[in-house]
């Protein structure tokens, strides 16, 4: 049994590692990407970013609208219907946003991102640039993990800032809290930390989505039964990793 | 080509889709609240009970916010704590006997301080010290007072 353990954990261990070192070489190759082949990522910020447009507004102004009705019927009990602004703000800006943005995207995102490259080298295209001499890492790999890193936190802006007006549309036109009280609340409640806070966890999710979903891909068993687990293992784990972190960087920052 | 032309109008719209909603973020959700002003004066007061009293604190005169805490320490002398604060420089009239008492924002709101302006011809300026100032109210402490019974005692100075 011991024995078990200690195979399972030198398979994590071994696994984790890689992993590290595969960000550390996307990272090193990112600056003459970035340079030499802008176009890819453009077209990889459309695809992960631009595509994802209609699933994360639609989203947000769902949950922005459920939030300014459950905060306003429980804080009607106190008289204090005025502030549903802050408690929706902070909701969205500090924790919803960036998480459910996180979730949405690998689900939209991270999926496609994984059976593509999934795919790619199942069908031996990866194999075959390496014949021609082509870094599949720098011509697939970096420009999908670029693209997932700029998208996320535009994304995440416009989940909670849509969010935030569907908590208006809720409170505001709906249940009949002041328009002006609504967003005065919330403007003096909310500092500017409370922005860079959601911000920063956006940039993070966003690494980590993209980081799982092209590792997931790019290691991924070249058969059509890999390239279906690959994408399961994609979003589960960056939905467990996105939320263990999202508490760690809550505990560092607060 | 069209399909190129349509991926990167696509993009350039996601683009100043996802930046306009953080330029919405950091200007219209955050503000009023936030004191800054280019030049300020330091002023100390000295109270027996500061209650929750907190570092960021805002000073207010007639309900208008024009200073900043910037530091709350506890003098072991004199067994008192004191409180530093600043004030816009352009508020540079403030008569040098206003009183300083520490209120409540609404009933359960956090604490700041608020001066009543005195009637001397001295001004407040960098380094002066608010003689008169007013403790904050415990709330716990009128309560405990209320079920012994008894009026409230008048807060001593």
């Amino acid at each position: 049994m011991f024995r078990d353990i200690y195979v399972t954990f030198h398979g994590f261990l071994q696994n984790f590692g890689a992993m590290c070192l595969f960000l550390a070489r996307l990272v090193q190759y990112t600056p003459s990407v970035l340079i030499k082949r802008y176009s890819l990522v453009t077209y990889q910020v459309y695809n992960a970013g631009a595509l994802s447009i209609v699933i994360i507004m639609v989203s947000g102004l769902f949950v922005g609208g459920v939030l300014g009705l459950q905060a306003y019927s429980n804080l009607e009990r106190f008289n204090a219907e005025d502030t549903t602004g802050i408690f929706a703000g902070f909701a969205l800006i500090k924790e919803i946003g960036p998480v459910i943005t996180a979730l949405l995207f690998a689900g939209r995102a991270g999926t496609s991102l994984a059976s593509e490259i999934g795919l790619m080298k199942a069908t031996d295209q990866l194999s075959a640039m390496e014949m021609m001499a082509v870094d599949p890492l720098r011509y697939v790999a970096v420009p999908r993990f670029l693209g997932g890193v700029i998208s996320m936190p535009l994304l995440t802006a416009v989940f909670t800032t849509v969010g935030l007006l569907g908590a208006h549309l809720v409170a505001v036109e709906l249940l009949g809290v002041d328009v002006g009280a609504y967003w005065q609340q919330l403007q003096s409640a909310l500092d500017m930390e409370d922005v860079y806070e959601g911000i920063i966890k956006s940039v993070v999710f966003g690494i980590i989505a993209s980081l799982m979903a092209v590792w997931e891909g790019y290691n991924s068993v070249p058969t059509a039964e890999g390239v279906g687990r690959a994408t399961t293992r994609t979003v589960v784990i960056t939905a467990i990793a996105v939320l263990v972190f999202d508490f760690m960087i809550t505990a560092w920052i607060l | 080509m069209q399909q190129t032309r349509t991926m990167e109008v696509g993009t350039g719209l996601f683009a100043l889709l996802g930046i306009g909603a953080l330029f919405f973020l950091t200007t219209q959700t955050t503000g009023n609240n936030d004191f800054d002003a280019d030049a300020t004066y330091l002023v100390e007061a000295r109270f027996d009970n500061i209650g929750s009293l907190k570092k960021r604190a805002p000073v207010s005169m007639s309900g208008v916010t024009i200073g900043r805490v910037t530091d709350i320490r506890f003098d072991s002398e004199s067994l008192e704590a004191v409180v530093s604060f600043v004030v816009d420089s352009q508020y540079d009239q403030i008569p040098d006997d206003s009183d300083a008492s520490i209120l409540t924002a609404g009933l359960l709101g956090s604490q700041y301080i608020g001066l009543t302006a005195g009637g001397s011809e001295f001004y407040l300026e960098d380094g002066s010290e608010i003689l008169f100032t007013q403790s904050a109210i415990v709330l716990e402490n009128i309560i405990g007072k209320f079920l012994i019974g008894g009026p409230p005692e008048d807060e001593e100075e």
